[in-house]
């Protein structure tokens, strides 16, 4: 039978879910393998270097670059005091001194007899990693982190905004082709995960955002209103650091479009459970997807549909129309032609011929995305 | 003729796709025999680069019918039917090279470093400066935020003041970068500033960081020396950025000349053939996330990378920085404002979509012209003679107000364009990448137009930089003969009167003489577009432009070159320049209509 490879977005219902848990520099790992991680568990800490200030000592204290080590108070690596003088001038007889204190706590970290300038660096910052979801700890990468593993429902969306968020899942569209309003976001959803249809209006985003909801989960939004949310307009889908008490996850695109089918159901089955979701997307190689992930209460898991090699389109496959015309429709793969068929643009393409509400139609294989389930 | 070299395998791997060619001789040239494609396996599952490399030479293999792998190594050398002499390739996958550079003088120093980082194949995420107006600690959480592959410091000429280049070497000290790849090995830093600081850097950053110095690159204010900083980020992209790729320590053993950063490679291969050719080029390539210009103008080569215009990742960029009016102006059909920017926002998210429907594949073409226009203003403003240089002015300088720091793109003096990318390579008519070409770059006088048809120029760089002395002559007369006849597809020659000239009024006469003796006679007339189709084939031109008009000779001036046509031909544009649209809806679409009409851009039927 005729394949072709084409990667979707998965829609997995229960899977062995592994996430790495890692420091953006070395530091200690808090928990050892086999241990049973809340999401709030921090599993490994480190310090950051503190910021850095740089002092114009020579400048000051005018005299020459070459002089400022013997003006000097302090030794490099002495740990000062905010006010601490750090370097003072003989004077005149004892009188007439003139000297730098040290603006921040800190510790002197180098002094320049090229430029006369001493560096400061502040305290440490702390950083802390948590599990994120609830699991085990599946292995331990030595000083860096952990790789977290948890039997869960797992959902790609295709775009979204702010990072790790936590809450239950609430269903508010009762179907996959209606609409989340605004009038429907009531104070009693906050800390929540938000479950729309087709579309979420950015009025209904604003109220969400007011209500402190904890993410939204939605088949479509406007592109343009991303610019009164973010501020900016988005140029290229790098996200996930944006300071919002509400993470977006789209799952079909930009525009009115119901959410698939597969998504929009096994998020109904799983109202009422604790979500972890992440709205991070980068699309770019390296590709990341904004995700939903659900634990799933179940000591041993026999099926894990992750692990299975991808499948290409083939016939009879599910797919999804990703390119007007025909955009967001759902359709069945009839055939796989293999030749290369001309488009009304003139394009030569290779195509699949497509079964969309009893009509047939011939896409750009380009232009399709496979549904992909574990059904 | 007996070559040394017989056959030559050619590899690029792209962030997406690698692409592999073979080069044979035969019949006294070297030719472009075959080529294949696959997907890049540098990202996980696989984390092998040469995965893909070795699928995409299976393919050569298989069209060929030639064995060029023994398992999973290249047959070397060439033994009639199995085997190659040589290979060589180039890499962008993983992000390609990214740098960033520091200079005393933003303009000056900061500015060269870039010029040389941007030669050198990389993109440059940051310039810092003394004089850049960040405050200390603000460079340095950049510096820690960027985690570049490599940094150039350049600053102060020889002799002079050390003070402030040593300050901007402090300030790396005390962010104390690491790199993007790995965690274990030392961040490689290249100071090419004052000769005068070198041991005092040395003490500063020869603990933190791999550190090499290499001569200054502006010994004096009126010099710049780019080669020794080139070479060395070069030689450091292989043994460090390369190194840490996956699978790149077993491809650099395949290899019989060093990788190189594919635009580098292209930059170079561009540089030689304005130099070969005695012209000036424009290439370009314009890709999914980024545009990248490369010209040579008065012998000296400039490149910029627009890292965030393109036509799939950055396509939503495009549009923030043109403005959809300014993408809208080039669309004959009137269109939801709201829908199109959802349609746009959907390729960005989904990216290797292509256009089905004619009304598609316009807005795409649209958003090309407005990423062209863009990165070419971009280009030019960075391509410019060497700031804060003194120079002796006499009375005629002064008249013509010439200062330092001009642009050295100049369209009149133009005489090659060449573009490449998905959205000009592969547009269903040559029509269309002809269109776009001119419409976003708006040459002048005479130009030719050309498409880089599979983007081989990567290859055919390396193949020209190979430096074995028993092997550079025939690699470097391969990678020309390649060029020549199998890389580019010439499309034809465009030509352009300009000057202040009423509408619809004549701007110039043109008598064309052909090969086989017949003469035919054209006007230019201000405000149309006119195109007759000719082969690639020599043209006797005669051009005779009305008063203030200037085609290249100077105002009023005539002119007589031998011109091309293509798989165009030629192209005779009155729209002046710069080409302005009718702010008028209905007349803007009926000069967008006149337009596609009179090259025969699109397919006719209800919208054309």
């Amino acid at each position: 039978m005729a394949h072709s490879y084409t990667p979707g977005l998965k829609v997995l219902k229960k899977t062995i879910f592994k996430k790495e848990r890692i420091l953006p520099l070395k530091g200690d790992v808090l928990v050892k393998k086999g241990d049973i991680l809340n999401p709030e568990t921090i599993v490994a800490s480190t310090n950051l270097p503190g910021n850095v200030q740089m002092l114009k000592v020579s400048n000051i204290l005018n005299i020459d670059p070459k002089d400022v080590i013997e003006a000097l108070k302090v030794e490099e690596g002495q740990a000062i005091k905010k006010g601490d003088i750090i370097a003072e001038t003989a004077g005149v007889f004892g009188m007439f001194k003139s000297s730098v204190e040290s603006p921040v706590d800190g510790t002197i970290e180098s002094v320049s007899q090229s430029t006369g300038r001493v560096v400061l660096r502040e305290a440490p910052i702390p950083v802390e990693v948590d599990a994120y979801v609830s699991g085990i700890v599946d292995e331990v990468v030595e000083n860096e982190g952990i790789i977290l593993s948890s039997n869960a429902a797992f959902i790609q969306g295709i775009f979204g905004i702010a990072g790790e968020k936590r809450g239950d899942l609430v269903l508010v569209s009762s179907s996959p082709f209606e609409e989340l309003t605004a009038e429907q976001i009531t104070a009693d959803m906050k800390g929540k995960i938000l479950i729309g249809g087709s579309f979420l209006s950015l009025e209904a985003y604003k109220k969400a955002l007011s209500v402190n909801v904890a993410g939204i989960v939605v088949g479509g939004f406007n592109y343009f209103d991303l610019k009164a949310v973010l501020g900016y307009d988005l140029g290229v889908a790098i996200t996930g650091t944006e300071k919002l008490n509400t993470a977006l996850i789209v799952t079909e695109g930009y525009g009115s479009i119901p959410m698939s089918e597969a998504t929009y159901s096994l998020l109904k089955e799983n109202v009422g459970k604790a979500a972890s979701i992440n709205g991070a997307t980068q699309i770019r190689a390296g590709v990341i997807r904004p995700e939903i992930v659900i634990p799933i209460d179940s000591a041993n898991t026999d099926s894990d549909s992750e692990s299975k090699m991808p499948q290409g389109i083939q016939e009879g496959s599910t797919v999804r129309v990703i390119r007007s015309p025909n955009f967001g429709k759902i359709g069945t793969v009839i055939s796989l032609p293999s030749e290369l068929n001309k488009m009304e643009s003139e394009t030569m393409v290779r195509v699949a011929e497509i079964k969309i509400d009893e009509q047939n139609y011939l896409i750009p294989r380009a232009n399709l995305e496979m549904v992909e389930t574990d059904e | 003729m007996s070559k040394k070299i017989k056959s030559i395998l050619a590899t690029d791997c792209g962030s997406t796709t690698t692409k592999a060619i073979l080069i044979e001789w035969k019949e006294d040239r070297y030719k472009l025999t075959f080529r294949g494609e696959a997907p890049t396996t540098v990202e996980a599952p696989f984390e092998d680069v040469t995965k893909g490399v070795l699928n995409a030479v299976m393919e050569v293999e298989e069209l060929s019918g030639r064995t060029i792998l023994d398992g999973d190594k290249i047959i070397t050398p060439d033994n009639g039917s199995s085997g190659v002499d040589i290979y060589v390739s180039t890499s962008s996958a993983g992000g390609g090279l990214q740098m960033m550079v520091a200079g005393v003088v933003k303009s000056m120093s900061g500015e060269s470093a870039e010029r040389a980082a941007l030669g050198a194949g990389s993109i440059v995420m940051d310039v810092l400066a003394s004089n850049d107006g960040r405050l200390p600690h603000e460079k340095i959480t950049r510096i820690r935020q960027l985690r570049p592959d490599m940094i150039l410091l350049s600053g102060g000429t020889d002799g002079g003041t050390t003070t402030h280049v040593m300050e901007l070497a402090e300030i790396l000290a005390a962010a104390n970068p690491r790199p993007r790849l790995g965690q274990n090995y030392k961040l490689p830093v290249i100071y090419a500033g004052n000769n005068k600081a070198q041991e005092s850097i040395r003490k500063t950053l020869g603990e933190i960081s791999d550190l090499d110095i290499v001569d200054n690159i502006r010994p004096v204010l009126e010099q710049e020396n780019l080669e020794p900083s080139r070479d060395k980020i070069h030689d450091l992209f292989m043994e460090h950025v390369m190194a840490q790729a996956p699978g790149y320590k077993k491809l650099m053993s395949w290899t019989d000349a060093p990788i190189m950063p594919t635009p580098g490679a292209v930059g170079s291969l561009i540089e030689m053939i304005a130099k070969k050719e005695n012209i000036s080029v424009v290439g370009v390539d314009i890709g999914g996330a980024t545009t990248d210009i490369f010209s040579v103008f008065e012998g000296k080569f400039n490149r910029t990378v627009s890292a965030n215009l393109g036509m799939s990742y950055s396509i939503c960029n495009v549009l923030a920085e043109s403005g959809l009016d300014n993408v809208l102006r080039w669309v004959p059909f009137d269109i939801d404002r709201s829908e199109l920017t959802n349609r746009i926002g959907n390729k960005m998210i989904r990216p290797t979509t292509v256009p089905q429907s004619l009304e598609e594949l316009v807005i795409e073409q649209a958003i090309a012209r407005e990423a062209l226009r863009l990165s070419f203003i971009q280009h030019k403003e960075f391509a410019t003679s060497l700031k804060g240089v003194q120079s002796e002015r006499t009375i005629s300088d002064a008249f013509e107000q010439s200062s330092s720091g001009q642009s050295l793109v100049n369209m009149m003096e133009l005489d090659l364009l060449v573009g490449s990318g998905g959205v000009l390579s592969h547009a269903p008519r040559r029509q269309q990448s002809a269109r776009m070409l001119i419409d976003s770059f708006m040459p002048e006088g005479i130009t030719q137009l050309a498409v880089d048809s599979i983007f081989m120029m990567p290859q055919l760089g390396v193949l020209a930089n190979i430096d074995k002395d028993e092997l550079k002559d025939d690699a470097s007369q391969a990678a020309l003969e390649v060029f020549d006849n199998d890389c580019l597809i010439r499309l034809g020659t465009c030509i352009t009167p300009v000057g202040s000239a009423k509408p619809n009024s004549k701007m110039a006469d043109v008598t064309l003489t052909f090969n086989d003796g017949t003469v035919k006679d054209i006007e230019i007339n201000e405000g149309t577009l006119e195109m007759m189709e000719y082969p690639y084939e020599e043209v006797k031109v005669s051009i005779k432009p009305a008063r203030g008009i200037d085609v290249g000779a100077g105002k009023g001036e005539a002119l007589e070159s031998v011109i091309y046509g293509g798989v165009v031909g030629l192209i005779f544009d009155g729209r002046n320049r710069p080409i302005t649209l009718s702010k008028e809806s209905s007349q803007r679409i009926d000069s967008l209509l006149s337009w596609s009409k009179a090259v025969d851009e699109y397919p006719k039927g209800e919208m054309f």
